[in-house]
């Protein structure tokens, strides 16, 4: 009995939530990995595009709201992920014509473009700040647990309690949707395979008549697709934040090369290797020793590896891990 | 001379600007910002040495800037005595044991092969180092941050002077920019940025978190001053009689006693913030002159015109007997330095260490874009970077507000529209920021000033 107890207090405290938050650094990930293998440069505003996707999100769920549309026990802001989606790829696609397409046109190095991407970073901050404002705004409705505690106490005699959010289960089914019926549509469609060709050689695939242009414009429709589902699923589960978006570009990055920058199956992974090692790494196991050992050995301290603090840091210290050795990621890097 | 027309014209203007806010806003103001410029401006240089010499990516200026400001912390603050007697020698013998690890890791790469055993060694004696360190030092770091935490709560300082530590914050950063170097620099270019980028965030998320060593978020306030204090010169005679003189004919105009001596007390308030901050001004202008003095000299020497021969064509540099790595390394730890070096001169002039206050946006990116914006390769170039992308970043809130109440002007002022612009003023900084940066790249990729090349 003490061991399903301790079993089920990993499973409450860690796993679930790793499992969660790994979905959404996965989804970002995804998004700079095809970026960075497609389009060939680092795309510093990834978080703030994030952002620029859930505002409408955010605004959308408020009008819906206003308007009485709900969506039953699930919540509002399911609904609005079509428009957001949609408004999110206008404002990629306008970017792309007005700054990024000249430099790939002049054939530039890929710091400069790295670094017109900081300018991007910039202007969508200042329109996110300007329309939403800086604050924090929580925009889940519905209903909030799947199964509560006490519930889970009552179904099984545990002494432990397992809570399931509905954000967690939505975040896993969606996640698991959009990545599997992206990785079909790179792997079995022709435009995917042409995508791939580009990535891999884009010389040899311009030879063989692929249009770069519709390539160029299918990479950031599905990149819009991506990154505003990734924002509107963190935002559901934690809350919407324009700094917080800003600041979570960097463990999304550290994902991205952990997993081997270019590609998508290894930004995928690298998104559950650095939120399991985040939570891994600061979860006070106190709990899960008391049930595990005998009441003679039982821990005084808190059985804490690294304070919760750290959390950021850890995924950044395995980014340097990473680079040192093995520096084209954990999966071989830049194919797509 | 007709070559540094426009590098006069563009700071004439710059100086105008300045001069402009001090007329209309108040000269304290024009002050400060002039003040923060040329701080901005010791960081670009640092940068621009980097990416302009040998375009090396480092997106890790904050870092090196909160280094530097932790300088300031470790070497002025008086040190704390009852700290170090509870915890002082366990927190040294955690040191003598990293110090001993970083030793003995170095002699095993060195005598024993790369194997499967040379791994588990060195894995062995990070782990048993790491779980010594947690045992020592935990009830230490308890012990000392139980020492009056509202006041103290942390070791303090050595006590010395804060010039010197402007000094030793170069010397801290061009230490992490060592190992830095040593880990990334090998990597590409964009892969730098990133890996520099996440390097700062985990300095600055040690320092904010360990609070045994400059109290972390709860912030340390009222350091050292190299300039004097304000309360100290609204008492002395000397300063009272010298703002008399300056003010003599407004003074004499008022016939009343009393109001002549209130007027004088106000006088003298301004004047003393004012004095403080022409105090630091002319001590940065100092440091500045002598960083542009020196990157001069070596930007147009033989040492200057290797590094651009190794940024433009790396292979061709090697193949002519140039050590790469070794330059590399050696030019990331200058210009860390000198970023060290402008984020104790900050520290120094706010007079307190705010050490969550440090975020990419502001110490990385904002940087960043002086750099491009001024001029990459020209030093010239990154002190006007530093002045005008500053000096946007401060004004840009009053001047979006002004044009605001000009494009609303004929909506009434309970309109929610007018509202929300008007409440939103200060995030146009990001705006006009982001903008310039992209007009830049787009339109003179060199930056206003351009790098010369002077042919001898």
């Amino acid at each position: 009995m003490d061991f399903i107890n301790a079993i089920i207090v990993l499973l409450n405290y860690t796993v679930l939530p790793a499992l969660t938050y790994g979905s959404q650094l996965a989804l970002g990930a995804i998004f700079v990995t095809l970026i960075y293998g497609i389009l060939r440069f680092a795309n510093f505003a990834t978080g703030d595009m994030m952002s620029f996707g859930t505002m409408f999100a955010v605004l959308l769920t408020y009008y819906f709201q206003s308007k009485g549309i709900s969506f039953g026990f699930l919540p509002t802001a399911l609904l609005t992920i079509p428009f957001a989606v949609a408004m999110m790829i206008f404002y990629m696609l306008l970017i792309d014509k007005t700054v990024f397409s000249y430099y790939r046109i002049k054939k530039s190095p890929p710091v400069q473009l790295a670094m017109v991407s900081l300018g991007v970073m910039f202007v969508t901050q200042a329109i996110i700040r300007i329309i939403i404002g800086p604050t924090d705004r929580r925009f889940l409705d519905g209903e909030k647990f799947i199964l509560k505690a006490t519930e889970f106490k009552e179904m099984t005699g545990l002494n432990e309690g397992l809570t399931i959010k509905s954000t967690q289960v939505i975040t896993l089914v969606v996640t698991i949707t959009v990545v599997s019926i992206m990785f079909w549509f790179l792997n079995k469609t022709k435009t995917g395979t042409s995508m791939r060709a580009y990535s891999d050689n884009e010389d040899l695939a311009l030879l063989s008549g692929i249009d770069p242009k519709r390539v160029v414009m299918i990479t950031w429709i599905i990149a819009g697709i991506l990154a505003t589902i990734g924002g509107i699923l963190y935002g559901l589960d934690k809350s919407y934040r324009p700094f917080v978006y800003f600041n979570n570009m960097l463990p999304i990055f550290a994902a991205a090369i952990v997993g081997g920058i270019g590609n998508p199956y290894g930004a995928f992974f690298g998104g559950y290797v650095i939120a399991f090692a985040e939570i891994f790494l600061t979860y006070a196991y106190k709990r899960f020793f008391v049930y595990l050992l005998p009441e003679s050995l039982e821990p005084n301290s808190l059985m804490q590896l690294l304070s919760t603090d750290y959390k950021f840091a850890i995924s950044f210290s395995i980014l340097v891990v990473v680079l040192l050795f093995r520096p084209s990621g954990i999966f071989e890097g830049k194919k797509i | 001379m007709r070559q540094y027309s426009n590098v006069i014209a563009a700071y004439s203007i710059m100086l105008a600007l300045i001069i402009l806010v001090g007329v209309f806003q108040s000269w304290s103001i024009a002050l400060s910002i002039f003040n923060y410029c040329m701080i901005s401006a010791v960081m670009t240089m640092g940068a621009n040495i980097q990416w302009g010499y040998a375009g090396l990516i480092n997106f890790g200026i904050m870092g090196y800037t909160a280094l530097g400001g932790l300088a300031v912390v470790l070497v002025s603050v008086a040190p704390v005595p009852e700290a170090w007697s509870v915890g002082g020698f366990n927190m040294m013998t955690s040191l003598a044991i990293i110090i001993g690890m970083i030793f003995s890791i170095k002699y095993i790469l060195k005598k024993i092969k790369k194997s499967k055993k040379r791994n588990y060694l060195i894995s062995a004696i990070i782990i048993i180092g790491l779980i010594l360190i947690k045992l020592i030092s935990g009830p230490a770091i308890e012990n000392i941050e139980a020492v009056e935490p509202a006041k103290f709560g942390f070791l303090g300082g050595l006590g010395m002077p804060v010039l010197f530590s402007w000094i030793v914050g170069g010397f801290f950063a061009a230490g992490l920019a060592f190992v830095v170097g040593k880990v990334a620099l090998g990597l590409r270019a964009d892969y730098l940025a990133i890996a520099t980028l996440l390097i700062a965030e985990i300095v600055v998320s040690i320092i904010k978190h360990e609070d045994w060593l400059a109290r972390g978020v709860k912030n340390v306030i009222g350091l050292k001053r190299p300039a004097p204090y304000e309360i100290d010169l609204q008492t002395s005679t000397w300063f009272i009689n010298l703002v008399e003189k300056f003010h003599s004919t407004k003074l004499a105009a008022i016939s009343s006693l009393s109001e002549k001596q209130d007027l004088l007390n106000q006088l003298v308030i301004d004047a003393s913030s004012i004095y403080v901050k022409l105090c630091f001004a002319g001590l940065f202008l100092v440091v500045v002159i002598i960083l542009l003095i020196i990157t001069q000299k070596a930007l147009y020497s033989p040492w200057g015109r290797m590094m651009r021969a190794i940024r433009d064509n790396e292979e061709a540099a090697s193949a002519m007997g140039k050590n790469i790595v070794k330059q590399h390394l050696f030019i990331f730890i200058l210009g860390s330095a000198i970023v060290g070096i402008a984020g104790a001169m900050m520290v120094t002039n706010d007079g307190l260490f705010t050490p969550g206050s440090y975020r990419p946006m502001r110490y990385t990116f904002v940087i960043w874009v002086m750099v491009i914006v001024g001029g990459t390769g020209n030093n010239f170039g990154a002190i006007l970077g530093g002045f005008v992308v500053w000096f946007l970043w401060v004004q840009a809130a009053p001047m979006a507000l002004f044009v605001i109440n000009l494009l609303t002007a004929h909506l009434p002022e309970t309109n929610e529209l007018r509202i929300h612009l008007i409440e939103s003023a200060p995030y146009f900084r990001f705006l006009l920021v982001g903008i310039g940066l992209l007009l830049i790249m787009r339109f003179r990729p060199q930056g206003i000033l351009p790098e010369k090349i002077i042919k001898q």
